[in-house]
């Protein structure tokens, strides 16, 4: 008798945290100290989705409305010959990214979403063009998504290099999750690999499988908006939007599954459950999940000296709690995760310049520079 | 027996149509016939580019987004809404006495779509905020 009873309450207890599944097991914390402060060094940006930095000290700001924006010594100069840009849900002009041998080439990437292609809607594509004055040339399109959609969610698509001088960059499952991510000869829910003019690599994991896109280098994502090479291993980190609970934080494998929607630490927004699966064989972990969701947008790395409390930490921006989370990690293992910039705005892009200060890129506000108290 | 039924039937009928052209309604139940029409399409579109900020039932975040369900702003503001809607809304409102001043950005929606939604967020949560919005209206309203 006593035996059941116990057994109930196990199982109870087993149902109820099914149902809530886990909270992230590190949680972010306030800072005990603000020992910085901040700068607005672009004034006036509605949504600046993408920024590199110019050779000269420019700046190149990505508006998700579809503007280029060239800034320099306070002046900013709209850039033309964008290609056409299909405004819907979260779509538009996205990130931004110099090839590594920007200052030889002059190539630099771009994601928009477009409504080329068969069917109505849109998906993303990626280009790359060159800066001339103030206008871009020779544009090509390298990529384009298939099955356009007039489905608001999930274009991706942070763009990012390796050290040996591949592109990489991520499309969204585009709202349609038991259709896309899981299956390999469809776009969408995807980190793609492919050479800097477009070619696919002849080492692509999905070159033998039967009409798959070949630029496919991972599936089963969801929505990522944040992409890094790490400072060390060279590895491309990825992180992704979950539902209601189940960000992630992912380390990009050759061909590797990363289970979406079939394992998820999250549940549906209206609380509902899609599946019970945390982990299946055959599929990624994360190296770290998000419960509650922060939304993450955009990721870097702090290499530099300027902070010397935060080096080699991560940094990412919550579009949903507003602030910059740094989580300190430990054998590739979140230990802490501390807020900065809490109550700015949205955070929807955070870099660390070639002069080693961390930027970030907020909603209805603009570029802001990070500077340690040290300094002054 | 069936014959009895029957004669029920007819009266039914008759009762029937002698309310409605009493009261002159099948304009308005074809009217009202095209706003739920309308109001279901806009919960779709809701689903789709709303939903994230506003929340399923409308009440918004705090200080952050503003409630759409029970909101004077929506109820005054039609044209403004619609407006925001096709173009995107800045700057500060005032919604049920608190201050928001979040960028709203244009979703993309067609004439059509922004018809529906504004439907859809006039008339649920218990909002009954005027008459069906229809595409007309809203492609007439230009920035």
């Amino acid at each position: 008798m006593k035996n059941s009873k116990l057994l109930f309450i196990i199982s109870f207890i087993s149902i109820v945290s099914c149902a809530q599944k886990h909270k992230s097991i590190v949680i972010a914390e306030d800072p005990t100290t603000i020992d910085y402060m901040t700068e607005v060094v672009v004034p006036k940006l509605d949504i600046p989705w993408g920024f590199v930095f110019l050779p000269d000290g420019a700046l190149l700001i990505t508006e998700k409305a579809g503007e280029l924006i060239h800034f320099k010594d306070g002046v900013k100069t709209n850039i033309d010959g964008l290609p056409e840009v299909y405004l819907r849900g979260q779509g538009g002009l996205m990130d931004i990214e110099l090839h590594p041998n920007y200052i030889e080439n002059g190539w630099l990437y771009l994601t928009h979403s477009s409504a080329d292609g068969k069917g109505e809607g849109g998906n993303t594509a990626l280009i790359r063009a060159q800066l001339s004055g103030s206008k871009l040339t020779s544009v090509e399109r390298l990529y384009k998504a298939e099955q356009n959609t007039k489905r608001g969610q999930h274009f991706g698509s942070r763009i990012e290099f390796d050290a040996e001088g591949y592109l990489y960059f991520s499309i969204g499952d585009r709202g349609n999750r038991d259709v896309n991510p899981q299956d390999l000869t469809r776009d969408c829910g995807k980190i793609y690999r492919i050479n800097a003019d477009g070619s696919i690599p002849n080492d692509n994991p999905f070159l033998e499988f039967p009409d798959a896109k070949t630029a496919i280098y991972s599936y089963g994502h969801r929505n990522p908006q944040g992409m890094v090479r790490h400072p060390d291993t060279g590895q491309i980190w990825v992180h992704e939007h979950g539902p209601r609970g189940g960000d992630e934080i992912n380390l990009i494998k050759k061909g590797g599954n990363f289970g979406w929607p079939l394992i998820s630490y999250g549940i549906n927004y209206s609380g509902t459950s899609f599946t019970e699966d945390t982990d299946l064989p055959g599929m990624e972990q994360p190296l770290f999940y998000w419960v509650p969701s922060i939304a993450p947008s955009g990721m870097a790395f702090v290499t530099s000296d300027v902070y010397p409390d935060w080096k080699n930490n991560l940094l990412v921006g919550s579009l949903k709690f507003e602030y910059i989370e740094r989580l300190v990690m430990k054998n590739d293992t979140v230990v802490k995760r501390e807020k900065l910039l809490e109550g700015m705005g949205r955070v929807r892009n955070v870099r660390q310049g070639p002069d080693g200060y961390i930027y970030a890129a907020i909603e209805s506000l603009g570029i802001v520079k990070i500077i340690p108290n040290n300094n002054k | 027996m069936k014959l009895f039924s029957f004669i029920i039937l007819l009266i039914a009928i008759n009762l029937t149509l002698f309310y409605n052209y009493s009261n002159n309604s099948s304009y308005e139940t074809a009217q009202s016939k095209v706003l739920k029409e309308s109001i279901k399409r806009g919960n779709a579109v809701y689903s789709d580019f709303c939903i994230n900020c506003h929340l399923p039932n409308g009440e918004g975040v705090q200080n952050i987004y503003p409630p759409l369900a029970n909101s004077d702003y929506l109820k005054a503001n039609r044209r403004t809404s619609i407006k925001g809607l096709k173009y995107g809304l800045k700057g500060e409102i005032t919604v049920n006495g608190l201050q928001y001043n979040k960028y709203m950005p244009p979703m993309g929606l067609s004439a059509n779509e922004i018809s529906d939604v504004m439907n859809y967020t006039n008339h649920s949560w218990g909002n009954k905020y005027g008459k069906i919005v229809t595409t007309e209206e809203v492609t007439e309203i230009i920035r």
